[in-house]
């Protein structure tokens, strides 16, 4: 990992565009690094976009903003339209090809489509869309050690939501696999 | 990090309340400070301590008056149109030298404005809205660790100077997440027994009375030159100020809060640009820091002041630079978080900054 690395997620309110940032947040702070999460909280999050903002750094944080994110993940074309040209070069953008079926022109190095509400779908919950991006994020940053983000996850689930432990880890080993395939990567 | 928690910094705050001691908490809501109220009204409850929404925030700030009459720990917290409101019942406690905290979390005015984060109500906290002589103890943290450091603190403050002390951060610090220690160790101070509380009468014989109305003036000036003593030696005891990278710097930046962060980063981009650019980080506003202003080096080019306003801390840094030095400054308004890079090109132009 990078010394310091700026991360945007947006999409709908309820996508689970916060849950993920935080989730990155937790699971930093679990292995020890930095870690800030900065929520929008304006009225766009009703019914508009939704996003955060996340850094993840070696160091203590400075700046809570940045003008250009290192990592892009985007649940709907509004936020691709919105921060696709907050992106720096050599970023990476993963973008929910089940509702953007034409993203165009992202100048980031890596740009990965990935199918997140067809493959929640397929494994029974529209709602673990978020987790299959996760697991896509996790496996092409190389960001977090699985068992970390197994305990994050279950502490966020609590008691009360145990029973969703397991659809939730299907889909982001799902979203890894959709990596490892290499199939919706292109340069 | 091992003892860090991740939370929010309203959480964050609520549960500082807590360690610090706060036995009653008035509120009422508004945005972007609701969840300090939120996390307390679940966890005074459990605790067996007060938690009281009220009807309004003048009902709140004269609850906080009430129950600080009383000799407990008591806080409020409201962001910029909701602080605006409480003015009156801050003058009363000053005036009646009342001990209490006050969080304000910041958000774009004036009026009833916006919901971003904003340092536009440095003004209404340090110089105040409620009439007469008197000064807030303010402290600005620029993170959540140093906002729970200092809230800890606060009720210490209060108690010590029987004066209303406020937190003051902007809304961005309200709702972002950082990983925080609760347990850092706060400066012990003597606190002397609250004698003085309306808080029955065992114990002593005779009524203690809480009131700032004196009809005679002199006896009235009598109690402002008191007062007068209490800041003066709040002055002396209580300022607080970081200095970064302040050995010879070609200019100086002047922030604090979010904004503080923000210039840390675009010192580093300056850095690389090979100009040498220190910052004088006020934590507490009032008092405002005096000596690292006199010690800043005479071939120091200028002074840039930096704020998530169009300009009112600047006011004290003219006060303390009285002249010796260029000042420019830069700001953004209406709820903007500047990024680094318009710091670093408003350093790059500092002439064209030049306020003086």
């Amino acid at each position: 990992m990078n010394d310091s690395v700026n991360i945007k997620v947006a999409g709908f309110g309820g996508q689970g565009v916060m849950m993920f940032g935080q989730m990155l947040a937790y699971a930093a702070t679990e292995e020890e690094l930095f870690a800030l999460w900065v929520p929008s909280y304006g009225p766009e999050t009703r019914g508009g976009t939704a996003n955060c903002s996340v850094i993840v750094a070696k160091k203590p944080i400075n700046s809570p903003v940045f003008q250009k994110a290192d990592r892009l993940v985007a649940f709907n074309l509004p936020s691709l339209e919105k921060f696709r040209d907050k992106v720096e070069k050599n970023g990476i953008v993963l973008y929910n090809s089940s509702l953007i079926k034409e993203p165009g022109a992202i100048s980031a190095s890596t740009v990965l489509a990935v199918p997140a509400n067809d493959v929640a779908l397929s494994l029974g919950n529209i709602q673990v869309a978020n987790m299959v991006m996760l697991g896509a994020f996790l496996e092409v940053t190389g960001m977090f050690l699985p068992a970390t983000v197994e305990h994050i996850l279950q502490k966020l689930l609590g008691e009360r939501k145990a029973h969703l432990m397991p659809i939730n880890l299907a889909a982001i080993a799902a979203g890894r696999d959709l990596v490892k395939n290499g199939a919706s990567s292109h340069a | 990090m091992a003892n860090k928690v991740l939370m929010k910094g309203n959480e964050a705050i609520a549960l500082a309340a807590v360690k610090g001691g706060v036995e009653a908490y008035f509120g009422y809501p508004i945005t972007p400070q609701n969840e300090v109220s939120e996390y307390l009204s679940k966890y005074m409850f459990e605790q067996g301590r007060v938690f009281l929404q009220a009807e309004s925030e003048v009902a709140a700030i004269n609850m906080v008056y009430g129950a600080a009459a009383s000799g407990k720990r008591v806080m409020t917290s409201s962001s910029s149109p909701g602080i605006a409101l409480k003015q009156e019942g801050i003058s009363y406690l000053a005036g009646s030298e009342l001990p209490a905290v006050i969080v304000s979390v910041m958000r774009g005015g004036p009026g009833l404005g916006g919901i971003q984060p904003s340092q536009a109500d440095y003004y209404q906290a340090t110089r105040g809205g409620g009439n007469g002589d008197y000064h807030t103890i303010v402290f600005a943290p620029e993170s959540i660790q140093e906002t729970v450091d200092v809230m800890k603190e606060a009720f210490d403050v209060a108690d010590y100077y029987r004066n209303p002390v406020m937190v003051l951060v902007d809304g961005l610090i309200g709702q972002m997440m950082e990983a925080v220690d609760f347990n850092r160790p706060v400066t012990k101070r003597f606190l002397p027994p609250k004698d003085w509380a309306a808080g029955g009468m065992n114990g002593h014989s005779g009524r203690n009375t809480i009131c700032s109305l004196y009809l005679d003036p002199y006896e009235l000036e009598a109690h402002n030159l008191k007062l007068q003593k209490k800041y003066q030696a709040a002055i002396q005891n209580e300022t607080k100020f970081e200095l970064v990278n302040m050995e010879d710097p070609d200019y100086v930046i002047v922030a604090y809060g979010t904004m503080a962060r923000v210039v840390r980063s675009a010192i580093e981009i300056l850095t690389k640009k090979k100009l040498n650019v220190g910052m004088i980080r006020p934590i507490s506003v009032w008092p405002f820091p005096k000596a690292p202003f006199k010690a800043i080096n005479r071939n120091c080019k200028g002074i840039l002041v930096c704020e998530m306003s169009l300009g009112q801390m600047l006011d004290d840094v003219r006060i303390m630079n009285n002249g010796a030095l260029p000042v420019g400054f830069f700001g953004r308004a209406g709820g903007i978080v500047p990024e680094p890079e318009e710091v670093v090109d408003a350093i790059l132009h500092f002439e064209q900054r030049r306020v003086d």
